[in-house]
């Protein structure tokens, strides 16, 4: 059972500086909760890829970040929220070498290989929001059950 | 950016924003361009964390330097970093590498006179 704790930090996403600043907070707050050195790195780097979709495709919004604790290992949830034009094909963003902007077209499917849980909210119009989990210890596998 | 000869030797470190990368991708052409420059090192051995945005400077910065008669290779990337961009997607096939900044310029001084292969990991006795 994992229990949601409060949101515990809001970070905007207005520039290139805020990035800098989220993925800053990010590491930070993965070495404190014990993530080894590679989780860091791939954490780190789905947030940057997340955070500059949000700034350049969303037009800017913010990251929530929560510490999760799950019985076992604590985990960090990180949501990305913009309300830009939302995103029409979900499955066609998703996909490597899929762009609309002048990335190289990983930045979405790239993101979600890097992190233990992926969730994209979004529809025309309504805004995105995209929601990432990591665990310091990668869970068993009781995700097969449903 | 440091000049070694004909070589131009680029240092990373730390976090970059993004309109410095641009920044830096800019310089080198320029740079390239207006002096005898054959070769390009760009060490990463500073450097945290490379993603997609970071990974296409670094493509088209080869590519560019590759227009101006001159070769990059990239030094020192750490193994987090690698199996990052490896997940990510990113194995920047056009971009050669070397474990440390002296293997990029005995790489680079090797290539001077004639064609030499990609490998560039010394296999250790």
């Amino acid at each position: 059972m994992q229990t949601v704790g409060c949101v515990d930090a809001r970070l905007p996403i207005h520039s290139d500086m805020d990035l800098v600043w989220v993925r800053q907070h990010v590491r930070q707050t993965a070495a404190q909760l014990g993530f080894g050195l590679v989780e860091q790195t791939k954490l780190v780097t789905a947030a940057s890829e997340l955070a500059r979709n949000t700034l350049v495709h969303g037009g800017g919004g913010e990251v929530e970040a929560t510490v999760l604790r799950n019985g076992h290992a604590p985990g960090l949830r990180l949501a990305f929220i913009d309300e830009g034009p939302g995103i029409a094909d979900l499955e066609r963003a998703l996909s490597d070498g899929y762009t609309s902007g002048d990335g190289l077209g990983m930045g979405l499917g790239g993101a979600r290989r890097l992190v233990h849980e992926f969730a994209v909210d979004s529809s025309p119009g309504n805004g995105t929001t995209v929601t990432v989990t990591s665990w310091t210890v990668r869970p068993p596998r009781h995700r097969e059950e449903h | 950016m440091l000049r070694l000869g004909d070589v131009l030797l680029v240092t990373l470190q730390g976090d970059l924003h993004d309109s410095t990368a641009e920044q830096l991708q800019q310089d080198i052409s320029e740079t390239i361009a207006s002096s005898s420059t054959t070769g390009v090192v760009i060490d990463l051995s500073g450097v945290e964390m490379v993603d997609s945005f970071l990974g296409r400077v670094l493509a088209e910065i080869a590519a560019k330097a590759g227009l101006l008669a001159a070769q990059t290779v990239v030094a020192g990337m750490r193994p987090a970093v690698a199996i990052t961009l490896v997940e990510l997607g990113l194995t920047l096939p056009g971009l050669r590498t070397a474990l440390t900044t002296e293997d990029a310029l005995g790489l680079l001084a090797g290539e001077a006179s004639p064609y030499r292969s990609r490998g560039t990991r010394r296999e250790s006795p």
